[in-house]
C-alpha cells in the first residue's frame, strides 16, 4: 500500500503496474460529534482542517461539503497567485499565503504545480503610471517584491501584446511582481484533503448544512442532510453562500453574491509566458501548462446565485482580450463557466467571530481568494483553536464595518468591482 | 441577453440597468442614530438566494424603481415605480 509520493514510491508502483496506490482520502460516515466542524470543502475549508490538525493538534475535525470538494470557486478560478496588494494589513495576509504557497508542495507531499512565471499589471496612460509607481513603492516598503516596468520591459515579457501605434490601450509600463504566477487549483484542494485526511480529519462530501443547533445563545452544532453533528466550534468557509448560512444563523453580512466568469481556449503552443492584467481592458490572461489560454475579467453586473454567468459580461471580456492580443482573434473558446463569489464593500475578506458565539467566519474573498487559501486556513484554524484573533486576522474582523476601519483594496484586488 | 422591465420605458436591455441595493433599506434619521444602525444601513445586505426585492435604476431614463426577481433563475416577477421604499 503506497501512501507517500516519492521517487521511490513512483518507481515501485511502476514495477507493479500502479496497483498499490491508495485512495487519497477516506469517505467516512459522519460521527455524532467532533472537536471542530468546518463547513465548506473548498480550499479555505480544507486548509483550515489541515492546519487545525497540524498547527494545533486538533484532529477530531470534520469538513462538511454539500457537493464535492473543490467543486465551488476553488475549482472554478483562473489560478492566479500573487501578493501585490496595497495596504499593510493585506500585505501581511496575502504575503503569508504567498510564502506558504512557495513551500506547499513539500509541506503537503502533493505537487500543487506552483509556477512563478511573474505577473504584470499594465498601465495605459501617464496617470496610470503614476498610480503604478505609488503601488510599487507601497509594495516595496511593505517588503513585497515589485518592480515598475517600462514599455520595453512589458514587451520583453509579453511580446504578443498589441504594441501598434493605433492600439486603443497603449502600454506606458506596468507593475511587475516576479514571484506571482499560477498554481493548479484542483491540486490545492486535493493536496490539502489528502494531507488533512492523513492527520485524521474526516472529509464528508454530499453533506449539506441545513441549519445550526443553537442552545443558550451559542452554536452547539449543525443540522445536515446526513444528520445532526454536535461540536463547540464551527468554522464556515462557503464563499458565495455565506449570506445563506448567515441567515440560518440569524445574522446578515456585508456581502452581495455575484457570478464571476472565466473561459479557456483550445490548447495552443507556448505563446504567453506570464500573467498579464489590463485594468483598461478589464481582462487578465495566462496560458495553462496544457496550452489553453485562460481568460478572466470583471464581475457580472447583477447580484446572482446562477452559477453560469451572463452574456454581456463575457462579450466585454472577449472584446477586451482582442484589444490586448489581436493575435488571439482566431482562437476557439472551449469552455465558459462561472462561480458565485462573495463581494464585500471594501474588497477585503471577513475573518473572525460571527455574531453567533462559537461560529467563526472565513468569507468575503470575492474574486481573489484562491491566492489566499493557505493564509485563510491558517487564520481560521487559529480562531477555532484559540477562540481569538492573531495580529494578521484582527484587522479583517466583521467589526470593521461599524468602526469604519475598512481596508479598501478595490484597486489591489485587480479587477473591477 | 436579458430584458428588464423599466416601469417607465418598458422592456429594455439588461445592460441599461444598474443595481441599487435591497428594497426597504431605509436611511436612519435623526441626530443620535447608534453606530450599529448606521453600519447596518450602509453595509449589511439580505443577499437572498431566490426571491428578492431590489432597488434598480434605469440609467437611460434615470428613474429608480423596485424590481422583484429570483436571484437563481433571474426571472422577473414584478417591476414597480418607487412607493414608500426609501422612506423610514
Ligand atoms: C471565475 C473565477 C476566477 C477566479 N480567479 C481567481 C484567481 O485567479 N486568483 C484568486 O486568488 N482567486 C480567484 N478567484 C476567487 C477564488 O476562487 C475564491 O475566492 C476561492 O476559491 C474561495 O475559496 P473557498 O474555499 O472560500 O470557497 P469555495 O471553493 O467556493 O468552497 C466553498 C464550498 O462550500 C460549499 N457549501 C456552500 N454551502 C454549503 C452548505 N450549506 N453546506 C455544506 N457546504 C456548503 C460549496 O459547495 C463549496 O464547495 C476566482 C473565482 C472565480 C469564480
Ligand atoms: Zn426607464
Amino acid at each position: 500500500m503506497t501512501r507517500r509520493y516519492s521517487a521511490l514510491s513512483l518507481f515501485k508502483e511502476g514495477l507493479v503496474g500502479q496497483t498499490g496506490w491508495r485512495q487519497a482520502w477516506r469517505s467516512p460516515e459522519p460521527k455524532p460529534s467532533y472537536d471542530a466542524v468546518v463547513i465548506g470543502g473548498g480550499g479555505h475549508g480544507l486548509a483550515t482542517a489541515y492546519y487545525l490538525a497540524k498547527n494545533h493538534g486538533i484532529a477530531r475535525v470534520a469538513v462538511l461539503e454539500k457537493g464535492w470538494i473543490g467543486g465551488g470557486n476553488t475549482g472554478r478560478n483562473t489560478t492566479v497567485v500573487r501578493s501585490n496588494y496595497y495596504y499593510p494589513e493585506s500585505v501581511e495576509l496575502y504575503g503569508l499565503a504567498h510564502r506558504l504557497y512557495e513551500g506547499l508542495s513539500k509541506d503537503l507531499n502533493y505537487n500543487v504545480m506552483l509556477s512563478q512565471r511573474g505577473m504584470v499589471n499594465l498601465c495605459h496612460s501617464t496617470a496610470e503610471m503614476e498610480i503604478g509607481a505609488r503601488t510599487v513603492n507601497a509594495m516595496q516598503i511593505n517588503g513585497i517584491d515589485a518592480e515598475l516596468f517600462s514599455p520595453e520591459d512589458v514587451r520583453r515579457v509579453a511580446p504578443i501584446y498589441n504594441f501598434s501605434p493605433d492600439a486603443r490601450f497603449p502600454v506606458f509600463g506596468g507593475i511587475w511582481q516576479g514571484r506571482a504566477g499560477t498554481a493548479r487549483h484542483d491540486a490545492v484542494a486535493w493536496g490539502y484533503a489528502r494531507a488533512a485526511n492523513r492527520l485524521g480529519v474526516d472529509i464528508i462530501q454530499n453533506c449539506e448544512i441545513t441549519d445550526f443547533i443553537v442552545e443558550g445563545g451559542r452554536c452547539r452544532g449543525v443540522q445536515t442532510t446526513r444528520g445532526a453533528i454536535r461540536t463547540e466550534r464551527v468554522g464556515m468557509a462557503v464563499a458565495g453562500h455565506s449570506s445563506v448560512l448567515a441567515a440560518k444563523a440569524g445574522f446578515r453580512l456585508p456581502i452581495n453574491s455575484y457570478a464571476l466568469q472565466a473561459c479557456v481556449s483550445e490548447p495552443v503552443k507556448p505563446i504567453l509566458d506570464t500573467v498579464v492584467l489590463s485594468p483598461g481592458c478589464g481582462v487578465y490572461v495566462s496560458q495553462s501548462d496544457k496550452g489553453e489560454i485562460v481568460i478572466g475579467g470583471g464581475l457580472d453586473r447583477i447580484p446572482s446565485y446562477a452559477q453560469r454567468g451572463n452574456l454581456p459580461t463575457l462579450e466585454t471580456v472577449i472584446a477586451g482580450l482582442l484589444e490586448m492580443f489581436p493575435i488571439f482573434g482566431q482562437l476557439k473558446l472551449m469552455r465558459q463557466w462561472a462561480g458565485i463569489v462573495d463581494v464585500v464593500p471594501d474588497s477585503s475578506p471577513i475573518i473572525g467571530p460571527s455574531p453567533l458565539p462559537n461560529l467563526f467566519l472565513n468569507c468575503g474573498w470575492g474574486t481573489g481568494g484562491f491566492k489566499a487559501i493557505p493564509a485563510g486556513g491558517t487564520l481560521l484554524a487559529n480562531l477555532l483553536a484559540t477562540g481569538k484573533h492573531n495580529d494578521i486576522s484582527r484587522p479583517f474582523d466583521l467589526d470593521r464595518f461599524a468602526s469604519g476601519r475598512l481596508i479598501d483594496e478595490a484597486a489591489g484586488s485587480g479587477i473591477a468591482h | 441577453m436579458q430584458l428588464f422591465p423599466c416601469p417607465f420605458c418598458g422592456p429594455r436591455d439588461e445592460t441599461e440597468f444598474h443595481y441599487g441595493g435591497d428594497a426597504g433599506n431605509a436611511r436612519p434619521d435623526g441626530a443620535d442614530v447608534p453606530i450599529e444602525r448606521w453600519a447596518n444601513y450602509l453595509y449589511l445586505r439580505g443577499n437572498p438566494k431566490g426571491a428578492a426585492r431590489e432597488i434598480w435604476v434605469h440609467m437611460n431614463c434615470g428613474e429608480f424603481f423596485v424590481m422583484e426577481r429570483d436571484t437563481v433563475t433571474h426571472k422577473v416577477v414584478s417591476s414597480t415605480a418607487l412607493g414608500g421604499e426609501l422612506a423610514a
